[in-house]
């Protein structure tokens, strides 16, 4: 039932983030001065459309159509990682620190993110619910922030640009004592500075 | 540590404690109002008869009601309300036994408050009824400011003559209360009478403070911090309010825990990795590391030798408890009964250990009888934390919910009697039950 209801809340937060993240491919056509209907066609249609009509010849229209289909695919990985690292809060089951599947393509993105913007430094905050003692929590909240940080750092990220600590069940993202609550509150958040 | 030695004179040590209190003066904190809510079934009858008064008495609570309180809160007596007493004898020659029997009481204390100059004078007195025999005659003499330390200081007398163990009445409880308004949380460390009166706010942060942990002499308490944003750990005297941060390592710094000379702090470190337990000198600031698992090790506590800890820790898959029979022993697992044990609490004398219990969905506190390895569980709250055991190993004060906030409870040791002390607003969490001060 907890397993359920976190997921579902994650579910919420990646499909509202996919959503931001298409609005944003949209604008990013429109400064390449390619149309400005950015809601309706996606950016590698509005892409050849141009090109086709601007150059009669067929070789070199293939060759540009070709980098352009990899400039927009670029884009378009860019626009989906960016949708990704909307997403900042991880969640565990209940006295685990294991990461869970659906959170690794995020982390990964975050990572590559840090990776190559060495300047940028994350601050990854662990958390615990309610339940059980304040010490173990605080154990476990650095547990669950190692473990994210660990993971950071494999693909990527330098250790350096990472902080972790722990605030055991001291800062509960929801108030309250059931089962929702509990899950939400279980958590890894990163924070970048 | 339990043997009985010299007890100061009570006048001498409270005038230490009037001089101390007016270079640092405290601000007041949110007393707890104490509710009974079950009293043991073995409870002792005892007639607190009101003590005559003479002079300019202090406001508040009288002497002999501040004694029915105490013993009544032990759990172990059952104060009998002074309307249903038949005659209000306040000397031994006027305690008449047969209107004592007839009323089932099987003690009774009776005494004189004279104020004069400033000073409480009291003189009381200890009856067995059915022996007919005088168990305690003694005089106390306080401030008149400090007329509830008089009253503790009786009780205490009382519950030895009574029961053969040294009383805790006169001992303090630290708590740290947690408020959260439209500002955010507001965390505050406080010290109160073991009655929950006479609170005092010694730390205040809007950041997390965790695990306070009295110093052997209870003049000083260790603690935990995140006023700069992690967790440090804080030693704090209490009569000067001058503080040190003793450590502040990268990751963790938890979970303090005394040594019986005062001299060294078991404290929770994840500087080389991952959460273990090290022993740090105070003076020097010298480390030494006594667990090594790449699991987590934590809620360190001395045990009654002294050489001894037990701790916490998650090595089998699940917090366990552990102990330590010397700082390089090997781990030797307690519990066994359930899938979640933590933050074990020794007993004053060696015989059982006190810590947080998962049975079911619930969180209780239990004790396990380090001999016989019997486990019982001692509460019937659900949602139960900080085991703290009085240094009498009498009662146990623990916090648990009650409706959205946190509030602490205390019980008989063996789970008889209890009673609540509920936080006039927010939360009230992490009681710690100071020593016995001499």
């Amino acid at each position: 039932m907890k397993m359920t209801s976190s997921k579902n809340v994650f579910a919420l937060i990646f499909s509202f983030a996919l959503i931001a993240g298409c609005s944003s491919t949209g604008e990013t056509t429109g400064e390449g001065g390619m149309g400005t209907s950015a809601g309706s066609a996606s950016g590698e249609e509005s892409g050849s459309t141009v090109f086709g009509g601007g150059d009669g010849s067929g070789v070199s229209s293939s060759e540009m159509t070709e980098q352009e289909r990899m400039e927009a695919e670029a884009r378009a990985e860019q626009a989906q990682a960016e949708a990704m690292r909307e997403i900042t809060t991880f969640y565990f089951d209940f006295d685990t620190a294991e990461i869970k599947q659906e959170a690794r393509d995020v982390l990964v993105a975050h990572a590559r993110y840090l990776q190559a913007n060495p300047g940028q430094n994350v601050r990854i905050t662990g958390h615990a619910d309610e339940r059980g003692t304040k010490e173990y929590n605080l154990a476990l909240g650095e547990r669950r922030a190692n473990a994210v940080q660990r993971f950071l750092v494999v693909n990527g990220a330098s250790r350096g640009q990472t902080e972790t600590v722990s605030y055991g069940e001291e800062q509960p993202a929801v108030m309250g004592s059931s089962e929702s609550a509990w899950a939400q509150n279980r958590r890894v958040e990163l924070d970048f500075e | 540590m339990r043997n009985r030695a010299y007890r100061p004179d009570i006048r001498r040590s409270l005038l230490v404690f009037v001089i101390l209190s007016l270079f640092t003066v405290p601000a007041m904190g949110d007393e707890l109002l104490i509710r009974i809510t079950k009293g043991a079934d073995s409870a002792i009858p005892i007639s607190v008869v009101p003590f005559s008064e003479s002079g300019q008495m202090p406001s508040g609570d009288k002497v002999s009601r501040i004694i029915q309180n105490d013993l009544e809160m032990s759990g172990e007596f059952a104060p009998l309300p002074p309307e249903q007493m038949l005659s209000l004898p306040s000397r031994g020659d006027e305690v008449f036994f047969r209107d004592w029997r007839l009323l089932g009481q099987r003690y009774v204390l009776v005494g004189q408050v004279t104020s004069a100059g400033g000073t409480l004078n009291a003189q009381y007195e200890l009856y067995d009824v059915s022996q007919e025999k005088r168990l305690v005659g003694a005089t106390a003499s306080a401030p008149a400011s400090a007329s509830r330390s008089l009253a503790h200081h009786i009780s205490d007398r009382v519950y030895e003559a009574i029961t053969g163990v040294e009383g805790a009445f006169s001992t303090k409880l630290a708590y740290v209360t947690l408020e959260r308004n439209a500002n955010g949380p507001t965390y505050r460390l406080q010290v109160s009478d073991v009655d929950g009166k006479r609170a005092r706010v010694r730390l205040e942060s809007d950041e997390p403070i965790l695990s306070p942990a009295w110093s052997p002499d209870a003049k000083k308490l260790a603690y935990v911090s995140f006023e700069t944003g992690k967790p440090a750990v804080y030693v704090h005297e209490l009569s000067t309010g001058n503080r040190q941060r003793v450590a502040d390592f990268p990751g963790l710094n938890s979970a303090p825990a005394w040594s019986a000379d005062g001299q060294s702090l078991l404290m929770t470190l994840s500087k080389d990795g991952n959460a273990e337990i090290y022993r740090m000198n105070l003076a020097s600031g010298d480390l030494k590391r006594l667990t090594n698992h790449w699991s987590i090790d934590t809620e360190p506590s001395y045990d009654h030798t002294g050489n001894g800890f037990f701790f916490t820790s998650d090595r089998s898959g699940g917090p366990q408890i552990y102990h330590k029979a010397s700082e390089n022993a090997e781990p030797r697992r307690i519990t066994f009964g359930s899938r979640y044990n933590a933050r074990p609490r020794p007993g004053p004398d060696g015989d059982y250990v006190y810590y947080v219990h998962q049975r079911d969905r619930a969180f209780h506190i239990a004790r396990t009888n380090l001999e016989s390895g019997d486990e019982t569980v001692l509460t019937r709250t659900e949602s139960d934390e900080s085991p703290s055991v009085s240094p009498n190993g009498r009662m146990l004060i623990y916090a648990t919910k009650s409706g959205e906030n946190s509030v602490l409870t205390v019980i008989a040791a063996d789970g008889g009697a209890a009673y609540s002390l509920p936080a006039s607003r927010g939360d009230v969490r992490e009681p710690a039950w100071s020593p016995i001060v001499r």
